[in-house]
């Protein structure tokens, strides 16, 4: 095990433990305020927890507030963690290259050295081009792939993102996305994101926190795709309903009825999960006839286009259609609709 | 916002008191360049009193300057970068010389440095005679002029705020080495304008130096006190005086503008 993390903050009402493993990439997800970026200043060290532990590579950062044991409190210079923010926070008044040199040279490294070590860093994350730039002169993209440049070239142990691409134009993220994906192979990592995306290409493991918690752990791609959390449902894109195993399928505790398949055995009563992909789903004006097992009378709250495609989303759901469907069933927010679902689309777990 | 964009109207009656309190502060200053001997104006500035006056004014007035950064960076930072118990109270304390009219100022360093101050038998042990001394008017000066680089470089240390150190020391740099690198280049244009600003505050302090330090040509008499001495003998004099300050003062605030400070 590389890292070890066990912190509350009273005040806070945060109260929780992480792990990372040797070269792990673990995802941190969860809504605004549920803790995330507390998680990451207590692993920085920039906030001091009212009792907890952690450890990174057998060395021990902080141990406080256990009876009988002293105090130990490493700050923030000493721990081999660095931190990526939101925005880059390059050093306005050093070049990108002295930025990246900014690392090893605090540690003692000689001038040289260091703007060797940095220039290499640059090529890394294909900013090599803007160097001799002041971070006024960068834009959002560039600057904050020499904030990752500086971040590794001070070779940290473990390297805290917190929500790196939150900032970014969508047009440059995914560039961005896929030089973080290539420099974070192999590395003991944290990254804090509200981006689905971020978790299935960066992460090997993804935890959800929600009000201090941990509510939910797992690798990604089982996580994503069996979703125990409404949060992990709504950020993978699913619709969820939660309730209790009855039948065929499962009632959700505000009374809505899903009939699906049962990935495992699921006794009748048994807490249970409903899911399925909103591209599942039909709509439709008039409640269909046929073989769908699922009709469900919803009003519309929003619809959102996504690429050729529209979200139409209510209260609990949501569904995928075309822009061509949307101007045909003349859908907008407040119309009362229909929404069809095969059984055979319904996914069953236990909660 | 740039330049020539501005997008919500001026109210226009703003125009009329701003128009006024330009003038106020302007006008003065005109009136005394129109009293001003220019025929003999280098004369009168030339005296040996005068020149004694303004070279003492600027010797103590970057002096003064000096030990405000010395003391004030470090006072701004533990006000600015920390959180305990008094702070508040000790933030007040150190911003009361801005309110405190001189001449108490002067009394009170004379209650604290004089010979039968506080502090004023040990140092008469060490043989240090401070009342009345030059050191006496730079301590004057320092007393008045330390609160305006305090508050400056604290409001520019609250603006840059302390995400750049937090990234800094995770980078592994350590505190003296963030303090170095990263939060005094930072601030440095609030750093030049609270010195720019104590200096200015130095150069025309009056009421605690002629409290604290008398007025003894070439030991103790600055300008303001000089001009106001030759008031009452030689007006001319003064007057050209006046506007040899003016000038300094203008040339400082030139300088500090032209580095972006104030």
């Amino acid at each position: 095990m590389t890292f070890e993390l066990t912190g509350m903050v009273r005040e806070r009402g945060f109260d929780l433990s992480l792990h990372v493993g040797s070269g792990e990439v673990l995802a941190v997800l969860g809504p605004n305020g549920s803790g995330k970026s507390t998680a990451m200043s207590l692993i920085a060290g920039l906030l001091r927890p009212d009792s907890g532990t952690a450890s990174l590579d057998g060395r021990v950062l902080f141990d406080l507030g256990r009876p009988g044991r002293s105090h130990i409190w490493v700050p923030p210079h000493a721990r081999g963690v660095a931190l990526l923010a939101q925005e880059p926070l390059l050093f306005p008044h050093l070049s990108a290259l002295d930025n990246v040199a900014f690392g090893p040279r605090s540690v003692g490294q000689p001038r040289g050295t260091s703007r060797t070590l940095a220039q290499r860093w640059l090529v890394e994350v294909d900013a090599e081009q803007y160097a001799e730039r002041k971070p006024a002169q960068l834009s959002g993209g560039q600057a904050q792939r020499i904030a990752v440049a500086r971040a590794l070239a001070a070779d940290p142990r473990l390297l805290l993102l917190d929500e790196p691409m939150a900032a970014l134009d969508v047009a440059v993220a995914p560039a961005v996305r896929q030089m973080l994906r290539r420099v974070l192979h192999g590395r003991s990592a944290v990254i804090v994101t509200h981006d689905v995306l971020d978790a299935l290409l960066l992460a090997d493991r993804v935890v959800v926190v929600d009000g201090g918690h941990v509510v939910e752990e797992g690798p990604t791609a089982q996580l994503l795709a069996r979703p125990r959390s409404a949060f992990a449902a709504r950020i993978a894109g699913l619709n969820m309903v939660r309730g209790r195993r009855e039948g065929h399928g499962v009632r959700g505790y505000d009374g809505l009825f899903v009939e699906g398949l049962a990935e495992e055995p699921v006794g009748e009563g048994e807490a249970a999960l409903a899911v399925f992909r909103p591209s599942a789903v039909g709509v439709f004006r008039e409640p269909p006839g046929g073989s769908l097992r699922n009709v469900i009378a919803v009003t519309i709250t929003e619809l959102e286009p996504q690429g050729d495609q529209v979200r139409v989303r209510t209260a609990e759901l949501s569904a995928d259609v075309t822009v061509a469907a949307v101007a045909e069933l003349d859908l907008a927010p407040q119309t009362p609709v229909v929404f069809g679902v095969k059984a055979s689309e319904v996914a069953i777990y236990r909660a | 916002m740039t330049r020539g964009s501005r997008q919500v109207g001026l109210p226009a009656w703003l125009i009329a008191p701003a128009a006024v309190g330009a003038l106020f502060l302007v006008l003065p200053l005109a009136a005394m360049l129109t009293r001003v001997e220019w025929g003999n104006f280098f004369g009168l500035i030339s005296s040996d009193s005068s020149v004694a006056a303004l070279k003492l004014s600027l010797r103590t007035s970057s002096a003064s300057t000096v030990l405000c950064v010395l003391f004030g960076v470090p006072l701004a930072m533990v006000l600015a970068r920390t959180t305990f118990r008094g702070q508040q109270l000790l933030r007040s304390l150190v911003l009361l010389p801005l309110v405190l009219p001189p001449v108490v100022g002067g009394i009170a360093l004379l209650y604290t440095f004089g010979r039968r101050g506080l502090l004023g038998h040990t140092f008469e042990v060490l043989g240090i005679q401070v009342a009345f001394s030059t050191t006496a008017v730079v301590m004057a000066q320092t007393f008045v002029a330390l609160p305006f680089l305090v508050v400056s470089l604290e409001g520019a240390l609250r603006t840059a705020g302390g995400r750049y150190e937090a990234v800094a020391s995770t980078l592994g740099a350590r505190p003296t080495t963030v303090f170095r690198r990263v939060t005094l280049p930072l601030v440095f244009p609030g750093l030049v304008s609270g010195a720019v600003l104590s200096f200015a505050r130095s150069l025309g302090e009056f009421g605690a130096t002629i409290t604290f330090a008398g007025s003894l040509q070439g030991v103790t008499r600055t300008l303001p006190l000089e001009i106001y001495l030759q008031r009452e003998t030689d007006a001319d004099a003064a007057v050209a005086l006046s506007l040899v300050l003016v000038i300094v003062a203008v040339v400082v605030i030139g300088f500090a503008r032209g580095r972006g400070a104030i």
